[in-house]
Parts: structure tokens; sequence; C-alpha cells
């Protein structure tokens, strides 16, 4: 068994964020990520970022990934990528299968579990066809291996993801025939809806997916809307001509390394599901286990980048890298951060649903 | 409007609404024990994408709150895994 102070599980924004705030407080860290290169979701993220000007809004996710990489590389931080975390025992062993060959026991400090979500599924007939897929799938494609996934696009889901990918894939050259949304309001940001409809993508509240069609491949969606209770209504059907059915219905938390290692659940639909309990320094009921960004509960980079932070900085705290004065000053400055992007029509549900998690007994 | 009871819930080893519905009405009420009978969950994505739609499937049935059916235990390995890494006692020190 190696041993390491601080292990940092998962390289997106949290992750990257934690591992800086923990090594410029001195501790050494080791990061680890199952992919082939670091960044998570950043890189895929070509538009610029909201919030104010301290949370780098107007800067997009690829030019913050860039930046957190090269800032890691001036530090002490050790990067294990293409390696797997398939548990963790005893509290501090973090077991990961590097190259899917060669298992190694990692003996840490604390360790700061950043694993993201995953993208949920919605069933229809059809649903697995090829030509349909996660919107996020869909943005992998066209903005990290420039592939364009179809021609004629239907998105399923008006929140962010699903206006700002819509507008992606016409950046990319395809065609969205439809945004539809199964609430009775669009759900993304005014700034990011506004960009599909001026390029005059017809968008649908109260509807959803009925069904694809197609022999080997999607050739077509059927769409249809629905009654007060979330029932089709017979008669309302279109047809639409696309080979592409991307669907925007949300994230689920990835959990299962938390729970398997003894983290508490806690139900918040708010934030995608089952949760691990944190307290407000993202530290779990297991003492040497905390979590940030999406793992924590659903919401956006910008917010993933200042949990990391604050797990970071509780981490290397806990550990005696820094002082009390020092400790408090650095994250009440991220804790105001948090609080500013938790404000505001879409910020304060999330407010609420972040303070329940961590107020649960 | 008639619900297509034959599309896939669990893609990774193709169950059926209707198998999971048929389990659930012969009284199989957990995540664990769907997955047991139909193999809901036992696939290659180890229920990522299926096991929140089985629970809300569940809890619509039967009337239990969904979050009493998501307190599901969790195991180890959390990703799957070739056999033969599991064969090597030793070590490597990095």
């Amino acid at each position: 068994m190696i041993e390491r102070e601080i292990v940092v599980i998962g390289a997106g924004p949290a992750g990257l964020s934690a591992a800086l705030e923990a090594a410029r407080s001195g501790a050494s860290v080791l990061i680890i990520d199952e992919n082939h290169r670091p960044g998570g979701q950043l890189f895929k993220q070509i538009h610029k970022f909201f919030g104010s000007h301290e949370h780098r809004a107007g800067v997009r996710g690829i030019d913050i990934g860039t930046q957190l990489i090269e800032d890691a590389s001036h530090l002490d931080i050790e990067v294990w990528l293409d390696s797997e975390v398939c548990g963790i025992f005893h509290e501090r062993e973090v077991w990961v299968v590097r190259s899917r060959e060669l298992s190694v026991t990692v003996k840490a400090k604390s360790i700061i579990i950043a694993t993201g979500a995953v993208e949920n599924a919605v069933n229809f007939t059809g649903w697995t066809l090829p030509g349909v897929m996660g919107a996020g799938a869909a943005q992998t494609m066209i903005n990290i291996h420039r592939v364009l996934p179809g021609k004629k696009v239907l998105m399923i889901g008006s929140g962010n993801v699903g206006v700002i990918v819509s507008y992606q894939l016409l950046q990319a050259g395809a065609d969205v025939k439809a945004v539809v949304e199964a609430a009775g309001r669009l759900g993304g940001y005014g700034v990011h809806t506004a960009k599909v409809r001026r390029a005059g993508v017809p968008f649908y509240t109260r509807t959803t997916v009925l069904e694809a069609r197609g022999n080997d491949h999607v050739s077509e969606a059927v769409i249809v809307s629905l009654d007060d209770a979330w029932k089709p209504i017979p008669g309302t059907e279109k047809v639409l001509d696309v080979d592409t059915i991307c669907i925007a219905a949300g994230l689920t938390p990835l959990v299962e390394l938390a729970f398997a290692a003894g983290c508490r659940k806690v139900y918040s639909p708010v934030l995608g599901g089952m949760v691990p309990w944190h307290d407000a320094s993202m530290r779990t009921n297991v003492p040497s286990l905390y979590i940030a960004g999406d793992v924590s509960g659903v919401e956006e980079a910008s917010t993933a980048m200042e949990e990391g932070r604050l797990a970071g900085l509780s981490a290397a705290y806990s550990l005696r890298y820094i002082e009390k004065d020092e400790y408090d000053s650095r994250f009440n400055d991220a804790l105001r951060r948090i609080d500013s992007l938790r404000s505001g029509m879409f910020g304060e549900k999330r407010r609420i649903a972040k303070h329940a998690i961590i107020n649960h007994i | 409007m008639k619900e297509d009871k034959e599309l896939y819930i669990c893609r990774c080893e193709e169950v059926t609404l209707r198998e999971i519905e048929q389990v659930i009405d012969e009284g199989y009420h957990t995540l664990d024990d769907v997955k047991r009978i139909t193999r809901a969950g036992m696939g290659l994505c180890q229920g990522r994408s299926c096991s929140k739609v089985i629970a809300r499937i569940i809890s619509q049935r039967t009337g239990i709150p969904i979050e009493e059916i998501l307190q599901v235990k969790y195991r180890f390995p959390v990703r799957t895994e070739k056999l033969g890494v599991f064969n090597d006692g030793e070590e490597p020190q990095t």
C-alpha cells in the first residue's frame, strides 16, 4: 500500500479546484480521474460562464479548464489518469484500478470525492435506437471529437443543458427541429433560450416525446402534448422529420463510491436525488471524507468550483496545514461567492435545497 | 393512450416495462428484489441509468415514497473490472 496525504477523486471543476486549494495550503495531493484527460466536462463548455467577475463570468469553460490544469502543474499535485477508483475501505484506503489492469491501494489522510453526475434517461418507444443520446453526449461529440451526431435534431428538455447544446448543435451545422419541454414553462436562462429562439427553433411546452421511429436508426420522432396530470393527450401527436433525439432531462449525482464508503443518504429531489449528507465545510459523516461538486447535489460548474475550494481548504485545515485565522478568511470568501451564485430566480431554490441537506438530522 | 409495455427500461440486460411491472405486482417492492429476479441493473452500467426509473415505477405502483425505495446498499467495486485485476496479490510501489 502506498501513502498520500490528500486524495481527490475526479478531475473535473470541483476536483481540480479542491486539489489546487489543498496544494496552495501546503498539502501534497494526488488527483485521480478515470478519463484520458483531466477537466471533466469543462472542455466541452465552449460558451461563456455566468456570474460575477470573481466567478470568471464571461470566460469560456474550456479556458477555465486550461487555466486550472496550468495552475496545478506548478504545485505539488500528482495526477493519475485512466484510473478508476473502485472502492474506499476503512475510511482511508482508496482502491484504484489503473489502465484497467493494475490494482493499487492508496492510504490517504483525507479523501475528497468529486465524481460529478450522470445524465438521466427518458424511456419511450424506440429510445434504444441509434440516434437517441444524452444531450451531454452530443455536446462531447461536437465540441471534443468534432463529429456531428446527426443533421436533424429533436431536443428533449429546455433547461440550460438543452438550450446550450441546441445552440452549439446549430453552430456545428445541425438543424434543430424543435425543443420540447414537459413542464408548463421553459427551464433555461433567458439569454441562452433567446439565442435558440432567434435562430427560429420552435419550442413546445407541456410536450414530450412519445416515440422514436426507424429501422436501424432514428428517422422520425413523434411528440405529443401533455395534460395537467402529465398524461399524453390523444390526437395531439406531431411527427417530426429527425435523425437524432437528444435527452436533456437533468442529472443524477454519481454517489456509489460515497455511499459504499459509509456516507449517510439524504433525499433532495431539487438537487438530483439521493446525495451524501455533508456540512458547510463539505465534510461527510465519515470524518476523513469530503465531497464537492455535482456529487453533493447537482448545480453548475461555478458552484462546483467554489465547493471544491471549500473541501480542499477544509481538508488542508483538518491536517493542520493552515492556521484558523487564514482558514476562516479563505473559507468565508468562498462561502460568500457561493451565496451569490445561489441567489436570484434560479439560485434560490438550490440554496434552500442545499441548506436542507446541511441541516438534515 | 396505450402505454408501450415492451419498451426497455434496463437496456443493458434488455428488461421491459412489462417484466418490471409483473414482478412488482407479485410483491417485490425493493430495487434489490427487482434486480435479482429480472436482472435489471445488473449489466455493464450497473443500474446507473435505470435504477432511478425503476424506483419511480415501484413508487407509482405501490405508493411507497421514492426516498424509501432509493435507500439501497451500495457495494464495491463501483466500476466493472476484469477479474484479472484481483489476481495479483502483490501491489506495485509507484
